[in-house]
């Protein structure tokens, strides 16, 4: 009787069996083989009432030891068994990373959109409005008004769309600076980015395109201050290092008048095939409002002065991301637009 | 404006080179567009004596020349040319050189002509680039022989007038003034300093019987006219000098009297014009108004039938001339005229530029009176013209002049101070500079006190305020002397987008979010759009705003919805192999409430979408979807029909009762019409009316206390009943129920033919306010409830 409860033999052959099975199916039938009802510890416990009494409570100890053993062991067992499992479970259901991801397809704001807002940004940063006119403007907003009368040569610099004797495309978006004056009192701080039309069309004009003008009205504002604001302007949209240069040139509305150029960002200045060996890239025109134009709008012109300035989009487009040809920019080719993706 | 540098020199020293002087006209408002040097294509090209000819042993054409190149040394020449002789000077281009032949530039080397060794190459006046108004015998065929004068060895260039710079000068619109050498030349003694030297306007005036009375009837189209009288006229050629600078500025040379008027038209920015006296009927001039059906012949043999808004320059009789464009031929100077009258004269650029157009008929005078002349050259030129006539020798001038001026000529006179001027620019000018600044440029200065009296030249009749003394003192200051400052003085103000922008903005994200690229077209485009849209006669789409001068057909009419542009790009981007994509454009739209239009029209700011390629009509019926819920509109869909959709696919978008928009396929037959293969699908919304319900703000609503119950309903119906219809009926049937939403449809032989499946998932949340969930009974219901009126209504049975 002794003889048959070496507890080694049957831990032991307990561990044989267990690590032998494969899966955790295997190893629950040799841990029931064992410690299941019908198992070898159960039988064991059985014997014990052929057993004497008072060797009874020896005898159950050792059958306690050994079931303690046994589940110890089976325990070990069951938690190697389910590491493989999942090992391999794991390595069944590995991916291939480098496929491509899935998602919604993205589109892109147009190019002249995005400089637009960049213009706006940052110019509404130093206090600006924003305002935007008709398109289709009578004489009076787009010329008159502008100090540009009807014999005035001034008009043949801008070839005008007719729509009938009075309505024309307007030619230049100085139209809204009257119509945000009529309505508003210094100080102004004014800009109006929109469309403008002029019958051209060659490689490098098209008969549609975008400006920007701005206007500010306050007392005592300088030419000093329109430079020094456009200089904001310039080392906020190309670099930090530009500067303008002004240079004396003619519009009605303003006195004086200057051409604005930017130095060349590609070169730094020193002259290369952008700027044509200039260091310099003509970017806007601007002034001091003409005194009739603040009077057109009946602020006193005494008390009042004021800047205005206008630039085409498209071309600080151009210049900011090299497009080369105007036309791109309404041919809407999406491999063209997709380009400026955000 | 041409300006050769040569010419300049006459009437200011210049001490710096062409390209300087090109910075220093750029600093003070004149860029040069363009410099050319006109020696530059003509190197290394000397004065040659021949010394010798002898014939070429082995060729019959050519003469073998031995020419003295004096320094240079002595080259033996081979040319085919017949006119060389010995004892001739000829231009000769030496081994290296370059000159012009056949358009282009030809590098002459050292080579042998038929086995006879020629070292250079002896050159005819085309290969030096020049003419016979350059140098005499410069066109004859053959080589030019140069005068016996010419200095053996010297360089080519300065003989024959090439070494010399055009500076082709962009000027401002306010600088009539400046379209003439003198003007030019008046700006360049003022930025570098110098001295202006006034050409001379000295003449004797012959005594004369002869009257030729003016009458203007039009002063305000003629507010000056000055004529004067030249007898005994040699009608010859031109000085050389003459002809060479009317050549530079594309002129051709006529004969003297006609070359006389065009020179001080290039020199003072006058245009003038000569009438053979002999031929002025009655002796008199008239300038008036054309009468109707009045007609003219013009110098180049062009008639014109005239009309009253055109001003005739008139004898007794009839028209002599069209007023500032050009004369007629009946009085022109012949070879044999004997008597001229000169007509120097101010007509108003509007009304020449109307002619101009209206006739077609352009020339140097009418594009230079478009620009503007004023009153106070008129006679100057004229005296200049009566000294060039007595320098040339080609008549006499009398002393019968006529000056009819109907223009005010008292110099205007400006006050203004220092301190206005700089509280303009925000800099201080040295009052000293200011006025030497302003006196450089010919305008008068008196100082009275702080203020300066300034008097302007009567021939800047741009300048009629101080800020335009501003501009001058400033262009010749220099820029560069201005100080950027940041508004010091001036007030703060809130700036930044409106919220509408903004919402424009978000719109525009939202779709680009989608996939959309943004598109930007013409706000113009062609009628015949709207005839491949199918679009019927009566259509409001056609009635656009028609422009007067479009740039062709094509680009004529303003657009009135924007789909066709954006249909143009779908097929522009699948010609250039680009199968898919997805555009939208946001833009205006212009609607007339009249034609012609008698006030400003109505901007209607609209969006259209297309998708093309890949997606279908739900794709892009989920942009539109995607844009109702970033804004909260309730955008509903039912079937309707345009001419341009297909009829089975096409849906009227609404915003509660009103449409607001459409959407559907392109219809086959125009996809067809375009070679689009793969389908095209459209939209097109009012933005204005979308736009003014967006929601302003997000409305927050509290998490409910009981969770919502979801179950899943699927009905047959008849296919004519749409989802829609199914929608509404589920969410009016039951309070509770929140949400409904198509997940399938099934269509088989055991549905039915004729019949589909429609399976819903609907959405059942208790109120707000609700003490306890929703019990399965209640949902149970519910779910009756509907199924019932489903029943009802469509005769839908539960599968």
């Amino acid at each position: 009787m002794e003889e048959q409860i070496v507890q080694e033999d049957i831990v032991k052959a307990a561990q044989e069996e267990a690590e032998k099975a494969e899966g955790s199916r295997a190893l629950y039938e040799v841990k029931m083989k064992f410690l299941g009802r019908a198992g070898i510890v159960t039988a064991m416990l059985k014997k014990m009432k052929e057993i004497a009494p008072e060797e009874r409570p020896s005898f159950g100890k050792k059958v306690n030891a050994i079931r303690e053993k046994l589940e110890q062991g089976f325990a070990a067992a069951e938690a190697r068994v389910k590491q493989r499992e999942l090992a391999a479970k794991l390595e069944s259901e590995s991916l291939d990373v480098t496929m491509p991801g899935k998602r919604q397809k993205r589109g892109a704001l147009h190019p002249v959109t995005r400089v637009k807002n960049e213009l706006v940004d940052i110019f509404a940063g130093m206090g600006f409005e924003i305002f935007e006119g008709p398109e289709i403007e009578n004489d009076y907003y787009n010329f008159t008004a502008l100090n540009t009368p009807a014999d005035h040569p001034a008009r043949d610099m801008q070839d005008t769309f007719y729509l009938s004797e009075e309505y024309l495309l307007r030619t230049q978006t100085s139209a809204g600076q009257i119509r945000f004056m009529e309505e508003h009192r210094p100080p102004i701080k004014m800009l109006s980015p929109g469309r403008v039309f002029r019958s051209d069309d060659d490689a490098t004009h098209s008969p549609m395109f975008h400006q920007m003008e701005g206007l500010v009205v306050d007392k005592n504002v300088t030419l000093c201050d329109l430079q020094g604001m456009l200089d904001e302007f310039a080392r906020t949209m190309f670099s930090s290092s530009s500067k303008t240069r002004l240079r004396p040139s003619y519009f009605p509305f303003t006195e004086p008048s200057v051409e604005v150029d930017v130095s060349c960002a590609a070169c730094g200045g020193k002259g290369c095939s952008l700027c044509k060996g200039t260091g310099w890239i003509e970017v806007l025109g601007a002034g001091m409002v003409n005194r009739r134009v603040l009077e057109n709008c009946h602020i006193d012109p005494d008390e009042y002065t004021g800047f205005a300035f206008g630039m085409g989009i498209e071309r600080i487009a151009m210049l900011k991301y090299g497009i080369n040809n105007i036309k791109l920019l309404t041919e809407n080719d999406v491999r063209f637009l997709e380009q400026f993706k955000d | 404006m041409i300006a050769p540098f040569s010419w300049l020199k006459d009437y200011v020293d210049i001490d710096i080179s062409a390209e300087q002087l090109q910075e220093k006209l750029f600093s003070c408002g004149f860029e040069v567009e363009e410099l050319t040097y006109l020696g530059k294509d003509v190197t290394n090209v000397v004065v040659g004596k021949i010394l010798s000819t002898e014939k070429h042993p082995d060729a019959d054409r050519l003469t073998v020349c031995k020419v003295d190149c004096g320094d240079h040394g002595v080259k033996q020449i081979c040319t085919a040319a017949t006119n060389v002789f010995a004892g001739a000077k000829v231009p000769c281009a030496l081994d290296g050189a370059t000159v012009l032949h056949e358009g282009g530039v030809q590098k002459i080397k050292n080579g042998k002509l038929r086995g006879v060794a020629s070292e250079g190459m002896m050159c005819s006046g085309e290969e030096l680039g020049i003419t016979d108004d350059y140098y005499e015998g410069a066109e004859v065929n053959g080589i030019l022989i140069l005068d016996e004068s010419e200095p053996v060895g010297a360089d080519i260039r300065p003989i024959v007038g090439i070494d010399d710079y055009l500076f082709d000068i962009a000027v401002t619109a306010n600088r009539p003034d400046c379209q003439c050498i003198l003007g030019i030349a008046r700006e360049v003694a003022a930025v570098l300093k110098k001295p202006l030297k006034l050409p001379a306007l000295t003449y004797t005036a012959a005594q004369t019987d002869v009257k030729i009375p003016v009458e203007v009837k039009e002063p305000s189209l003629c507010p000056r006219y000055v004529g004067h009288f030249v007898k005994d006229v040699k009608i010859g050629t031109s000085p050389r000098w003459m002809r060479r600078r009317l050549a530079l500025s594309g002129l051709r040379s006529v004969s003297d009297i006609v070359d006389i008027t065009n020179f001080v038209l290039l020199e003072m920015g006058q245009p003038m014009h000569a009438f053979d006296r002999n031929f002025l009927r009655g002796g008199k001039i008239v300038v008036r108004r054309a009468e109707e059906g009045e007609s003219i012949v013009t110098l180049d043999e062009k008639q014109f039938g005239l009309h009253p808004d055109n001003l005739l320059i008139c004898d007794g009789e009839g028209g002599v001339a069209l007023a500032g464009i050009m004369g007629g031929l009946n009085s022109e100077i012949k070879p044999e005229t004997k008597e001229v009258f000169f007509e120097a004269a101010k007509f108003a650029r509007d009304s020449v530029r109307k002619t101009s157009r209206a006739l077609g008929q352009r020339s140097d005078s009418s594009s230079r009176f478009e620009k503007g002349v004023d009153a106070y050259t008129c006679p100057v030129a004229m005296d200049r013209a009566l000294h060039l006539v007595e320098e040339l020798g080609c008549g006499v001038p009398t002393c019968y002049r006529a000056d009819v001026n109907a223009q005010d000529l008292t110099p205007k006179t400006l006050s203004v101070t220092m301190e206005k001027i700089d509280s303009l620019l925000g800099i201080e000018v040295p009052k000293e500079e200011a006025v030497a600044i302003l006196k450089r440029l010919f305008f008068d200065v008196k100082e009275e006190g702080d203020s300066l009296l300034v008097t302007v030249p009567l021939w800047r009749e741009d300048v009629d305020g101080w800020p335009d003394l501003a501009e001058e003192i400033i262009r010749m200051y220099g820029y560069e002397h201005i100080e950027p400052t940041f508004l010091t003085r001036a007030s703060v103000t809130h700036g930044g987008w409106t919220p509408a922008q903004q919402q424009e903005l978000k719109f525009k994200r939202v779709l680009a979010g989608e996939g959309f690229f943004e598109a930007c077209n013409y706000s113009f485009y062609s009628p015949k759009d709207f005839d491949l849209f199918r679009l019927p006669e009566d259509a409001p789409e056609r009635r656009a705003i028609r422009i007067l001068n479009p740039i062709g057909e094509d680009l004529s009419v303003m657009r009135t919805f924007l789909a066709p542009a954006m249909l143009q790009n779908v097929v522009r981007n699948v010609r250039r192999g680009n199968a898919e994509g997805r555009l939208f454009e946001l833009a205006n739209a212009y609607l007339a409430e009249e034609l012609p239009l008698k006030a400003l029209p109505k901007e209607n700011k609209r969006v259209t979408l297309a998708v093309w390629g890949e997606g279908d009509f739900f794709d892009l019926k989920g942009a539109v979807e995607a844009i109702a819920e970033s804004f909260s509109l309730r955008l509903t869909f039912e079937r309707g029909e345009k001419p341009f959709l297909h009829p089975g696919k096409t849906a009227l978008i609404r915003m509660g009762e009103r449409e607001v928009g459409w959407m559907g396929e392109l219809h086959p037959s125009i996809a067809e019409e375009l070679a689009l293969e793969k389908p095209v699908y459209l939209a097109e919304l009012d933005y204005d009316v979308l736009s003014r319900k967006f929601a302003k703000d997000i409305v927050y609503h509290n998490l409910p206390k009981f969770e919502s119950v979801q179950r899943d309903l699927a009905v047959v119906v008849d296919e004519k009943v749409t989802c829609a219809e199914l929608e509404n009926a589920i969410l009016r049937a039951c309070k509770a129920a929140k949400k409904a939403e198509l997940f399938d449809v099934y269509r088989s032989a055991q549905v039915g033919a004729g019949k589909k499946s429609m399976a819903f998932r609907i959405t059942f949340s208790p109120e707000e306010t609700a003490e306890k969930p929703l019990s399965p009974e209640a949902v149970d219901g519910f779910f009756h409830k509907i199924v019932g009126n489903l029943a009802h209504n469509f005769g839908a049975e539960l599968r």
